[in-house]
């Protein structure tokens, strides 16, 4: 459990990390909490040649209100977006869904940012990010550009982000009082899930369905046109193409989608 | 007052809490100085033959001292299990053919840790794959031969008799099934670990993560072919072992090896990936169970076909179906029993000892039977279980399994936990769950289990000595690592002699100072080693006695001890004058050793109740709750004791509902982290609620039973049980363990499907 070694730098600011990702290219990767990179480093499965760590960058820790939106950093660890005060009124999903990631210390260690940027299917803030709407802001030397959720995974553990850039923000709609759930399937309580589902003013967000976080549109469109709550749930797996290992078969999982987006309409319905 | 009985705070703990423990890998013992790495270099295909491998850029990586294969080692391939057939020896580095994923092939030294896996990565090995071999029946086969020489991948027939067709001819009713103990992996938080260093004298001091430092020492210096005196074997703190740290482990020798053969001292601490592979696992047997009776619900026939995965090279595990076969009918008084075991050869992980060993994969299957012949029959299973166990008026027993159960009360057991649960309450919720149709049902599991303790070595040592300032010392053959010997047995000495706890220390796990010892396995501690300290505090009070005779001018028969003082002095004359133990030790020394001799096994026992929530719509299981008696005779230390019954409850659960090692068809396995791996935290677990009782032993003085695998043994079959139960109204009769939420919904859509 010894990575291949390699080079270090922690820039100061985000110009200075943007610069070294410039000059270094693929060769550089991104670190904020390591909590997802360096075990993959410990078992070798990635071995970058450049570490540039942002996890002391205040600048990209923030909560604050933007207008119709909320403008999170980057760098805002998964424990401060489970504790926002701010949060909880404006966005009240996405604290309900950064309490389960993991455990104590990884919510302490691991960033919104990085968790969105790291592009694990079976991630939770993904596929909630996703039924928000959000947008996911990027920068470069060349400059910001803003890319809607929806188009920001495009597959397994990739993503829009060009090797020179860097999440520097999430900008979520406030969805303040509209209904919303979490339904969170695993093993263990500090699991992966094997599959997940996020709720919030009528979009569905699936985790682990698929190569990336997916809506279920099918589902949207139902309740759009005032089907049941059943009706709708039904068709949760539609076009979803979900995995198989030790945890579950792609049967399995389609049906856990269809119970668990069920079953997480009819909390946001009572909320 | 008496000690015994009583909740005295872990001595070890303030330690383990504060500093922290001091494990093999964090030695910084001046011995091992200057010492190089050892990083070894895995196979990661299960069946392969070697066709070369190349080293030389390896030994040009920095700081490489040396990098060596199997042709490099002067040392004869160990037989790992003496019964196995002689071909089936473990190479130390394999050279022609590799086995199972995780084999070690080269050994790289280097002077500091981090470099070892760069430069092992160095070392090119050409695989020429061979199809693995992974399921046990197509082992049996014997079409895809692991060790051709050997002609079979059978390592062992228990029974080779045919079965009698007949058996089962007078029973009314007769149920079998095919049903699978999973294989699971004891995933000691402290990985595998060694340190060798050979002195000037010749001897070497070896310190590794064991369960037992005479065990370890004799096989290590066996396999290096010197005499045992020539090592030197310590224990440093032992970060749980659960049977998988039962024997030295070839790399042990390997490290010793090559310490003497580099003239350095050799560390070596295995990562989680390659404990997760390279450690032995446990259980894995594939039973076919058959069961016979009258529709009154007495069974008459019971019969066990076994076939165990013992691995890529036989170790413990061939050996374990013989307590398998031997505690075949449980707790049952069963007119007729058979069994038979085949023990295989595949390309996966060996096997040995794990939690039980053997006695819970019986118990599971005979309570398994007992299900199904109830459900057979139309009867309630605790019903069942209390019409066929042994009546207490039997005991000494002796069973069909050929074995002699010493004491107990089994229906008394299932009485205890019945009650406790409020069982027939328990009926009524299930009944109105299935009425309203409910998403969630519950289950409710019951089971009866008799257990071994003690059943390898049946004597343990112990040397006690009193020093001249009032404190004693005490030397055990026991290997604590998590059951608190250190308080258990300064209670027992505190016991006889007054002495208090916080004055005793209890010291093992070093073969220079005790040098005989069976360690820490099987349950066997308390009734083996505790029992060895309680005689050594009576034969140094003998000791005192004669020498304070003369002290006191009076006779021997006369003196008694003052435990409120430490102190010998004269019965029935109070203000005479007294002996202190402190002061007969300030004139010689004060000293005993002896050895415990129980001659045989006990028999603990005990019943389960367990009650589960099963979501049909995903599978999801929740224990909701156990009630847990577990009989182990007199209760020394009830804190010590709930703490092992809590773990094994635990771990019994895990196995019921979580656990499982998994190879892919190729032998790769799936479950190499602790991210695949499902052994549960207490999230998962619900408080557990203790009954107590308490059935004394006629083989020892104090009537201690073993309790450290019991929970197991009786939890695991409770909760698969009540799994089935509560989807019993869909006509399901049985799922294997682990019971997880995929495997539990495959059930309920197949069963609503022939329903259907």
């Amino acid at each position: 459990m010894i990575p291949v070694g390699f080079d270090y730098a922690r820039p100061d600011s985000v110009d200075g990390a943007l610069a070294l990702l410039a000059e270094h290219g693929e060769d550089a990767t991104v670190m904020a909490g390591g909590h997802s990179l360096l075990p993959v480093m410990k078992l070798r499965l990635a071995a970058p040649e450049l570490i540039v760590d942002i996890g002391r960058l205040r600048e990209l820790n923030y909560i604050r209100v933007d207008g119709d939106e909320v403008a999170i950093g980057a760098g805002t660890r998964h424990h401060d977006v489970e504790t926002s005060e701010l949060l909880a009124t404006e966005v009240p999903l996405l604290p309900a869904v950064a309490r389960t990631v993991g455990d104590p210390q990884v919510r302490h260690r691991g960033t919104l940012g990085g968790s969105l940027a790291h592009g694990d299917p079976a991630s939770d803030l993904p596929a909630a990010v996703l039924a928000l709407d959000a947008t996911i802001v990027l920068r470069s030397p060349r400059g910001e550009r803003s890319v809607p959720a929806t188009e920001f995974w495009t597959g397994v553990f990739t993503t829009a982000k060009e090797p020179d850039e860097l999440i520097v923000e999430i900008r979520v709609p406030r969805t303040g009082t509209a209904g919303w759930a979490y339904e969170k399937f695993t093993r263990r309580a500090n699991d992966w899930a094997i599959v997940a589902v996020a709720v919030v003013d009528g979009r569905v967000g699936l985790v682990n369905m698929g190569s990336t976080p997916l809506r279920a549109s099918a589902t949207e469109a139902a309740l759009a046109e005032g089907k049941s709550i059943a009706d709708a749930a039904a068709l949760a797996d539609e076009g979803t193409e979900p995995p198989t290992d030790t945890a579950g078969t792609p049967d399995y999982r389609r049906n856990l989608a269809r119970v668990l987006t069920r079953r997480a309409l009819e909390t946001a319905a009572g909320r | 007052m008496s000690i015994m009985g009583t909740r005295v705070v872990r001595v070890e703990d303030p330690v383990f809490l504060t500093r922290g423990a001091t494990y093999t890998d964090d030695l910084t013992d001046e011995r091992l100085t200057g010492a190089l790495h050892l990083t070894l270099v895995r196979s990661p295909i299960a069946h392969a033959t070697i066709t070369s491998i190349d080293v030389e850029a390896a030994r040009e990586a920095p700081g490489v001292v040396a990098v060596l294969t199997g042709a490099d080692i002067d040392l004869e391939a160990p037989l790992l299990f003496a019964g196995a057939p002689k071909q089936m020896v473990r190479p130390w580095l394999a050279t022609e053919r590799v086995r199972f994923v995780g084999e070690p092939v080269a050994a790289v030294l280097t002077e500091e840790r981090y470099q070892g896996p760069d430069a092992a990565e160095l070392v090119d090995v050409d695989y020429e794959p061979l199809p693995a071999v992974v399921d046990v029946r197509e082992a049996l086969k014997d079409e895809n031969l692991l060790f051709p020489d050997a002609g079979t991948n059978t390592c062992s027939v228990y029974n080779k008799e045919d079965p009698d067709p007949d058996f089962f001819a007078d029973c009314e009713v007769v149920v079998t099934r095919e049903i699978i103990n999973q294989r699971v992996a004891a995933a000691s938080l402290e990985t595998r670990a060694a340190s060798a260093a050979w002195g000037d004298d010749g001897r070497c001091t070896l310190f590794v993560s064991n369960q037992n430092a005479q065990g370890a020492r004799d096989e290590v210096a066996g396999w290096l072919g010197v005499d045992a005196s020539q090592i030197h074997v310590i224990l440093p703190d032992v970060g749980g072992g659960f049977g998988a740290k039962i024997g030295a482990d070839p790399e042990f020798a390997l490290v010793a090896w090559l310490a003497r053969h580099t003239g350095r001292p050799v560390r070596w601490s295995e990562s989680r990936s390659e404990n997760m592979t390279g450690m032995v696992q446990g259980r894995d047997q594939r039973q076919t169970i058959t069961i016979g009776g009258s529709r009154d619900g007495r069974v008459k026939a019971y019969r066990l076909d076994v076939i165990a995965d013992a691995g890529a090279y036989p170790r413990l595990g061939v050996f374990l179906p013989v307590f398998t076969r031997m505690m075949a009918p449980g707790t049952y008084d069963i007119e007729k029993v058979d069994s038979r075991a085949t023990v295989v050869v595949t390309n996966t992980t060996s096997t040995a000892a794990y939690r039980g060993a053997g006695r819970p994969e019986a118990t599971s299957a005979i309570e398994r039977a007992m299900d199904l012949f109830a459900a057979e029959i139309g009867m309630d299973p605790a019903e069942i279980r209390k019409i066929n166990v042994v009546a207490p008026e039997k005991f000494p027993f002796t069973t069909k399994g050929g074995v002699e159960y010493d004491s107990g009360e089994y229906a008394k057991a299932i009485d205890l936990a019945l009650e406790a649960s409020d069982y027939a309450t328990l009926r009524e919720v299930q009944k109105a769950r299935r009425e309203r149709g409910d998403a969630k049902q519950i289950g409710i599991g019951v089971s009866s289990y008799v257990e071994i303790t003690g059943g390898g070595a049946f004597a343990e040592n112990a040397s006690l000595e009193v020093h001249a300032d009032g404190t004693a010392l005490v030397w055990t053959g026991t290997s604590p690592h998590g059951q608190g010997h250190a308080t258990a047995w300064a209670m027992l000495a505190s016991e006889q002699l007054g002495i208090p706890v916080d004055k005793i220390t209890v010291r093992h796990g070093d073969t220079d100072h005790v040098p005989r010892g069976g360690g820490t396995m099987g349950s066997r501690s308390l009734q083996t080693g505790g029992v060895a300290v309680h005689q050594a505090s009576l034969e140094l009070i003998d000791l005192a006695k004669a020498r304070a005779a003369e002290i006191l001018e009076a006779s021997v028969e006369d003196l008694e001890v003052d435990t409120a003082n430490a102190a010998i002095v004269v019965r029935g004359a109070p203000g005479s004058p007294t002996v202190s133990f402190a002061q007969l030790a300030e004139r010689e020394e004060l000293k005993v050793q002896t050895v415990f001799d129980g001659k045989k096994a006990t028999f603990p026992f005990g019943s389960h109740v367990a009650v589960v929530e099963v979501d049909t719509e995903t599978g999801k299981v929740t224990v909701e709750r156990i009630w847990a008696v577990d009989d182990a005779g007199p209760v020394l230390n009830p804190l010590l004791c709930e703490g092992q019954r809590h773990g094994g409850i635990a771990q019994g659960i895990a196995q019921a509902l979580l656990e499982e090692v998994v190879f892919d068809p190729d032998g790769q396995p799936l479950t190499a982290t602790f991210a695949d791996y499902g052994f549960p935290s207490a999230a998962e677990l619900p408080s557990f609620d203790l009954v107590t009782m308490e059935t004394p032993t006629p083989i020892n003085p104090l009537g201690f039973k073993g309790i450290g695998e019991a929970g197991t043994i009786g939890s695991a079959p409770a909760v698969q049980s009540a799994v089935v139960d509560a989807l019993s109204h869909l006509g399901i009769r049985h799922i294997d363990m682990p019971t997880t939420p995929l495997r539990v919904w495959e059930a309920i859509q197949d069963a609503v499907k022939e329903d259907g």
